[in-house]
């Protein structure tokens, strides 16, 4: 009994030692943590010299728009992302919308906003619809369990549970255009995109034939995003 | 018309290869298992379906006797298919067995008690428990029309490679470990979750295979290293890579080896005898392996 009350009490002790801690240093980590943020999320809303706002095409939550062929970006891995502003400032990644502003970013820069849209909510994907078609049956199948006989992994086992991404290098699949999905795996194909983190993306892009390519973009497109 | 003499020779040679091409592929053709498809409707099916789903999220599916975060389908590849990834197909048909690691002949269900205790860091579950019977199941169902007692069928295991060149190396072992495994497997080994749901799975540390397990040798982890990883980049590992990468990951904490004998060095005598692919025991980092102070438990499972 008497030793259940030390414990009780050392167990009230230590959680009060850490509350205490927590608060006293929760002001000072909350700074750290945002000033990378907020320098991200002010060019994120209103640009910087003659690079116009990043949510003038990618939303105001970073959701994107599909409908425009602009990706989503909110939820992605910081790694991945400031690689990609990297690659596009490098012109290894080469779009003629985004190698022009990237190119104007600063490292820091580009860093914080990697840091803004990962902290952005991360796609969220309860289930995958049915697939009824030929086409989505094979694309579902390449997505969940992929061709071994091919040494094409599932695409969800890098890319996350149904393709919501795996912070910080492996982006979410679910909540972009077909036709951006299409024209990034062709592009690994052509060798037109940098072969990405490990060589892995480039290596399996180029085992894939044109219909799965196109399957697999379309029916990751269908697939509601909360 | 006139082309004719030429176009035929040429095309029968192609015809010649490719057919020649097919002899060869048929004398080294690898068993094939059948589709999930075919897994039958009815209480039998149902026991192959549950076997996969233990296989491929076993924390989830037997929680009892799962001590990490491992699955099966981490290391057995592509849910316990792939060949060279020591596929089910080829473990089934070489049961029952004598092991010199139990010192008797082991049952196909008491092969897989082995794997709970070890590469789970769990429990094992009772001989003909719905978890055994299950993955005993979906083994039979992955090895239909496989040969009942060949022990070499093609593609059993993991491909062993030929003893390296130079010793294994850490520090280069660890270069290889940042440049190749991390990206997935995280800096300190221990692999990434979304949301609670392992997606890399850890490869030292307390929720990774303990002292015991197979893969704790660094000559079955090359081995399976250079087969299969990075994963959807099987050999683009150099073999030397392969050993000193397996060294490294080999030479790191992880739970302590189930059969522990009261000390380090009675264990490291009695189960670990090969000081060369064999880290157990050896200090590394000024921390001795397998010391109870920096060691995590074997057998932790939720209660």
């Amino acid at each position: 009994m008497r030793h259940a009350m030390n414990n009780h009490h050392r167990h009230i002790h230590i959680t009060a030692i850490a509350l205490g801690l927590g608060l006293f240093l929760s002001p000072w980590l909350g700074a750290q943590a945002s000033s990378a943020e907020s320098i991200g999320a002010q060019i994120a809303a209103k640009g910087i010299g003659s690079v116009p706002a990043c949510a003038t095409c990618h939303g105001m939550k970073g959701q994107g728009n599909p409908q425009a062929n602009f990706p989503r970006l909110a939820g992605m891995g910081a790694s991945y992302l400031a690689e990609q502003l990297t690659d596009y400032a490098a012109g290894t990644r080469n779009n003629p919308i985004m190698t022009p502003f990237a190119k104007q970013l600063t490292a820091a820069q580009i860093h914080d906003l990697a840091e803004y849209y990962a902290h952005l909510p991360t796609a969220k994907v309860p289930t995958l619809p049915t697939a009824t078609t030929a086409q989505e049956k094979m694309a579902q199948d390449l997505l969940v369990h992929g061709d071994w006989s091919r040494t094409i992994p599932s695409c969800f086992a890098c890319h996350g549970p149904n393709g919501v991404g795996v912070k910080p290098s492996f982006p979410a699949l679910v909540g972009q255009s077909a036709t951006y999905t299409e024209e990034q795996l062709n592009a690994w194909q052509q060798d037109h995109r940098p072969a990405g983190a490990g060589g892995l993306m480039a290596a399996v892009a180029k085992r894939l034939k044109p219909d799965e390519i196109t399957a697999i973009a379309s029916y990751l497109a269908k697939i509601p995003v909360q | 018309m006139y082309k004719t003499p030429f176009v035929v020779p040429f095309f029968l040679l192609a015809l010649l290869g490719q057919t020649a091409q097919a002899g060869v592929d048929t004398a080294i053709a690898q068993f094939s298992p059948p589709p999930d498809s075919a897994i039958p409707a009815g209480p039998f099916g149902d026991m192959v379906k549950l076997g996969k789903n233990i296989f491929n999220h076993t924390r989830e599916y037997a929680p009892k006797y799962v001590g990490n975060s491992l699955s099966c389908a981490n290391c057995h590849l592509a849910g316990g298919r792939l060949a060279d990834s020591a596929p089910l197909w080829a473990a089934y048909p070489a049961y029952p067995a004598y092991r010199s690691k139990n010192k008797k002949v082991n049952s196909y269900q008491a092969r897989l008690q082995g794997c709970f205790i070890y590469s789970m860091n769990g429990k094992a579950p009772p001989l003909d428990s719905d978890t055994l019977l299950a993955l005993e199941s979906y083994s039979f169902f992955l090895a239909k029309g496989a040969p009942v007692g060949d022990e070499k069928m093609s593609g059993r295991g993991f491909p062993k490679l030929p003893a390296p060149a130079e010793a294994p190396d850490l520090t280069r072992g660890k270069k290889v470990y940042e440049a190749s495994c991390a990206l997935c497997h995280n800096s300190n080994g221990e692999g990434r979750t979304v949301d609670a749901k392992v997606i890399f799975p850890p490869l030292w540390g307390k929720n990774s295979y303990n002292w015991g397990a197979g893969m704790h040798s660094v000559s079955t982890a090359a081995s399976f290293i250079h087969a299969n990883m990075p994963f959807g980049m099987p050999k683009t590992l150099t073999e030397q890579q392969a050993w000193d990468v397996a060294a490294y990951i080999n030479s790191r904490p992880r739970p302590q080896d189930p059969r522990f004998k009261g000390t380090v060095e009675e264990t490291r005598v009695k189960f670990h005898p090969n000081t060369k692919y064999d880290y157990y025991g050896q200090t590394i980092d000024g921390k001795q392996l397998g010391n109870p102070a920096n060691t995590p438990p074997a057998g932790t499972v939720p209660k």
